[in-house]
């Protein structure tokens, strides 16, 4: 089981919680899981063939996992994966 | 880039451990002014920031950790050498008249740096500013002569370039450089951040700068890469506090025109707080005074150094900390700091 954050702007449709356990071998199948049970966030995190949205970012364990294995990365039990909507970044 | 009327002069080597010039290697920027020349204008004096190496941060004692400090440009930071850039575009484009108005969406640096350089030409400059930014910034912004147009804070930067673009679309008269979009911007980094750092440190292995806007990671890394393609570049990425994420939903997200995440090689999510801490570790064991975007490229450092066998990297820091003090980042126990960590645009 990984613990999943979730952030402020998709807490309305994960029943208000800042932070789920969900079961799954990868980071895709979590968000499976994940979505599975919130059906409401399927639409804001997934595209139609089941890729990240454009303005979606994950990261498992503070790194962004498009540059891992994407969805396909190997999660475990001690793993934390944060959700986050794409920002303009700082210092800018 | 002018030239300098005269040579710069080699700086001294350090008395107090190895240097670049210890090390035998050639002297930086040969051919061109090392940092503290003779210039024409506080503008041809953006640039030429030292390389210096910082060994106490690196992890990995096989690994050399070299820091640029953009915090001595001119303004103070990074964001001189885009908005050299941004601004010479628009006058080349022949975008500005009598009556323009710059406007630009910032976090406070850009806007400092176009202030500084337009003003100097007779240019308005407006800025569309998070209204939770640091005191310092607006300070920083109105002795430069901007005018300052409050985004809702909680919107973060993405509220600053809403807001920017519905301006820009009402009134004629604002004219838009737009750092998020224009190619001018990593331009500046390809012709000149990537170049000095080649010219420092031929044997890059890593470069590693806050995301922003992306400009620098996109223009350092395209020149680095045609010097080594097999150069990593990362991203150190702040993770966003929970008030300043008032986006909607996801659509409302943002993704810079001028960033192509496919250049990356990997980026790294950092708290507000191991950001101040990396900070702190940075001027308690390096003697550097940086700014917070800064701790948190340090923390993505050492994360690639972690996982370098061997090897170089440069880390970019953007910024002093002189824009920060009000906050007192550096004596408040962090525990004390955690409301404000979560409702302030830091980086």
């Amino acid at each position: 089981m990984s613990a999943v954050r979730i952030p402020p702007v998709l807490r309305a449709a994960a029943g208000g919680q800042k932070q789920v356990v969900v079961g799954g071998e990868t980071v895709g199948a979590v968000l499976d899981g994940l979505v599975s049970t919130y059906p409401g966030l399927r639409e804001q995190l997934l595209t139609a063939d089941g890729g990240l949205n454009r303005f979606v970012n994950v990261y498992l364990n503070d790194e962004d996992i498009r540059y891992l294995a994407e969805l396909k990365t190997p999660a475990g039990e001690r793993d934390t994966i944060v959700i986050l909507p794409a920002m303009a970044g700082g210092r800018a | 880039m002018s030239a300098p009327i005269i040579p710069a002069r080699r700086r001294a080597a350090s008395t107090s451990g190895p240097s670049i010039e210890a090390d035998g290697r050639p002297h930086a920027h040969e051919g061109a002014p090392a940092h503290g020349g003779r210039f024409p204008s506080i503008v041809d004096a953006i640039g030429h920031t030292p390389l210096v190496e910082i060994p106490q941060l690196c992890p990995n004692p096989n690994v050399r950790l070299y820091a640029k400090l953009e915090g001595v440009n001119p303004t103070g930071s990074v964001k001189d050498r885009v908005a050299k850039y941004l601004f010479d575009d628009l006058v080349a484009s022949g975008r500005l008249g009598p009556d323009s108005i710059i406007l630009e969406p910032t976090s406070g640096n850009t806007g400092i740096a176009l202030a500084m350089i337009a003003r100097r030409h007779g240019y308005r400059v407006a800025v569309v500013l998070p209204d939770n930014v640091t005191q310092e910034r607006r300070q920083l912004l109105t002795i430069f002569g901007a005018e300052i147009i409050d985004s809702p804070g909680e919107q973060g930067s993405n509220g600053a370039v809403a807001l920017a673009k519905r301006l820009v679309s009402r009134d004629s008269r604002f004219v838009m450089p737009y750092q998020y979009g224009n190619p001018a911007n990593p331009l500046a980094h390809y012709e000149t951040t990537g170049v000095e750092i080649l010219a420092d440190c031929p044997e890059v292995d890593a470069f590693v700068a806050g995301l922003g806007t992306g400009g620098t990671l996109m223009g350092v890394g395209r020149r680095l890469r045609e010097a080594n393609p097999a150069v990593g570049i990362y991203a150190a990425e702040p993770e966003p506090g929970e008030a300043v994420q008032g986006l909607r939903s996801m659509a409302d997200g943002f993704v810079p025109e001028i960033f192509d995440a496919s250049k990356l090689d990997g980026r790294f999510l950092v708290t507000n707080v191991e950001a101040i801490r990396a900070l702190r570790a940075l001027g308690e064991r390096e003697g550097i005074f940086a700014g917070v975007s800064a701790g948190a490229a340090l923390v993505a450092a050492a994360k690639v150094a972690r996982r370098l066998a061997h090897g170089t990297i440069v880390v970019l820091l953007a910024d002093g900390g002189w824009k920060y003090l009000s906050d007192s980042l550096w004596t408040r126990p962090l525990d004390e700091m955690a409301a404000d960590l979560e409702s302030k645009n830091w980086w």
